[in-house]
């Protein structure tokens, strides 16, 4: 029975005790370790949320990256695929004019060359006839110093014209 | 097969110590010698219950005691003393004289002798006749212990807030540990239970109970050490602060439906209130039983396996009572946290019953 008894003085003295020890510790320890931990965690959850919205932020900032990338190897592309119609179109346009150019020297060397023959043959023939002229001057000079002889030449002409 | 040969050992240890103690034991006297020597149920008592006066070991006047301050009001005003005065006497018959008043030390409580009066004289229960007791104030052992939980307390939690006013950085060693608690109260006890709105208005009370009986109940742990949360006394005065608590932050809503509980019939409400009016002392009170019989009991158990080397007189039975209470003083630690925490946790959630705000249907 002793055991549950309550002694007044110990009663008064826990309460006394206990109620001092509240006052005291939630001055001086409760109310500013609450207070620093409540701060440290709303510092953690900041560098926390910050550092999520960096990754965010990194992500976006490689996803427009690998996206300015992508466009940077179309308009490459792009380029490339003009450059080499560009040079086809070059290359053609180059030599159709070639041949064109070719064409028509070869037509002007033709045309030339026809004019010259026939300037050649026609200077030719000119030559050849007074060559045949003089020649047959000086013949003619010396064959028919006589009559008769001018008349067997006009005979033999005659004939060969008969004969033509 | 470390631990095996371990175990081997051990079990061949324990058998040789029992068999070695059977044998002394039947060469010792014999067993209502020894009944005589040894009282258990007073050794348990002296143990388990206050004291004027901390005995750490010695019988009688070889004694080693701490002497602790005896504080006395009487009807002729304050007397104070040491108790080493009574020269470790507790059987009321050393008497100490003091301002013309005579008092005795019978089984721990003061007595005062009456007017006139040289020695106690005993009534046949052994109750004294021509004494009384005065008021008590004493510094007894409990309340010497009770400071040193304080001491300890006010050290670890000033040094921590200092600490932690220093640096940001996450708390290292001992604050480390005491954070982790401090938190536990806050987010495990405090806020499920008396919600995110005034739980803080709450937890200067809910952090000190929860730290002061954890630690109160380590030290009693300790061979030499106060019983002090398994001392009555001690959880009424706990006990008294929840209540307190609860009636002094109930809202209109908490006692409208103690006294005048809506949506019932009429003639209920009256005995509903008598049911609820009740409860709501009923509470602290399971608080205060609960903590006291859990600490009291456990000292119980393992005073009593520790005594049951001295009731068989066998030093051979230290074989097994020592182990079986070394185990019940480990399981004692768990017990000395989860007291704590159910002491704390059920206050947090009376007071959060007071302060609840109910929706009205």
């Amino acid at each position: 029975m002793e055991l549950i008894k309550p002694e007044i003085g110990l009663i008064v003295w826990q309460t006394v005790v206990f109620v001092i020890l509240v006052f005291l510790l939630a001055k001086f320890a409760w109310r500013p370790i609450l207070g620093l931990i409540k701060e440290r965690e709303s510092s953690i959850n900041d560098a926390l949320d910050s550092a999520e919205k960096a990754r965010l932020e990194m992500k976006n900032l490689q996803a427009s990256n690998e996206k300015l990338i992508k466009k940077a190897r179309e308009e490459r592309d792009e380029m490339l695929k003009e450059a080499r119609t560009i040079k086809e179109k070059m290359i053609s346009e180059a030599s159709t004019e070639a041949e064109e150019k070719a064409s028509k020297i070869l037509a002007n060397a033709q045309e030339t060359i026809i004019a010259e023959k026939q300037a050649a043959l026609a200077e030719i023939k000119a030559q050849v006839a007074s060559l045949s002229i003089e020649i047959a001057e000086k013949v003619v000079k010396k064959e028919l110093d006589s009559k008769e002889d001018q008349m067997k030449l006009v005979d033999s002409m005659l004939d060969d014209v008969k004969l033509n | 097969m470390r631990a095996s040969n371990l175990f081997k050992n051990l079990v061949c240890l324990v058998l040789v110590a029992l068999l070695g103690g059977v044998a002394s034991y039947a060469s010792e006297k014999s067993l209502e010698e020894a009944e005589k020597d040894f009282n258990p149920t007073d050794m348990i008592m002296h143990h388990i219950g206050d004291s004027h006066g901390w005995h750490f070991f010695g019988e009688n006047e070889d004694a080693v005691t701490l002497p602790l301050p005896v504080i006395l009001y009487t009807d002729a005003g304050l007397v104070t003393f040491m108790s080493s005065e009574f020269h470790h006497d507790t059987s009321g018959h050393h008497i100490v004289e003091k301002n013309g008043m005579r008092f005795v030390n019978l089984h721990e409580k003061i007595y005062m002798l009456d007017q006139g009066a040289e020695a106690v004289e005993f009534d046949a229960d052994h109750h004294p006749l021509n004494a009384s007791k005065p008021l008590d104030f004493s510094i007894t052992k409990n309340v010497a212990a009770m400071f040193l939980t304080v001491i300890i307390m006010l050290v670890l939690f000033l040094s921590m807030s200092k600490k932690l006013k220093k640096s940001e950085r996450a708390p290292k060693g001992v604050h480390n540990a005491l954070e982790a608690l401090v938190l536990f109260v806050r987010d495990e006890i405090a806020r499920p239970q008396i919600g995110e709105k005034k739980y803080m208005k709450f937890m200067p009370f809910l952090l000190t109970v929860f730290f002061f009986i954890w630690i109160t109940n380590l030290l009693g742990l300790f061979p030499g050490a106060a019983n002090v949360t398994g001392n009555i006394s001690v959880t009424v005065s706990l006990g008294l602060v929840t209540l307190v608590l609860m009636i002094v932050n109930g809202n209109k809503d908490f006692w409208q439906h103690t006294l005048w509980m809506p949506g019932i019939p009429g003639f209920v409400k009256p005995i509903l209130a008598v049911v609820e009016l009740l409860g709501l002392f009923i509470k602290p009170i399971a608080l205060m039983i609960r903590l006291f019989a859990n600490i009291t009991a456990g000292h119980i158990i393992i005073l009593s396996l520790l005594g049951l080397i001295f009731i068989l007189e066998s030093v051979g039975v230290a074989g097994v009572s020592v182990p079986f209470a070394l185990f019940i003083s480990v399981l004692e630690l768990l017990v000395a946290f989860l007291q704590a925490f159910i002491f704390t946790m059920l206050s947090a959630l009376f007071i959060g019953m007071s302060v609840a705000e109910h929706e009205h249907h």
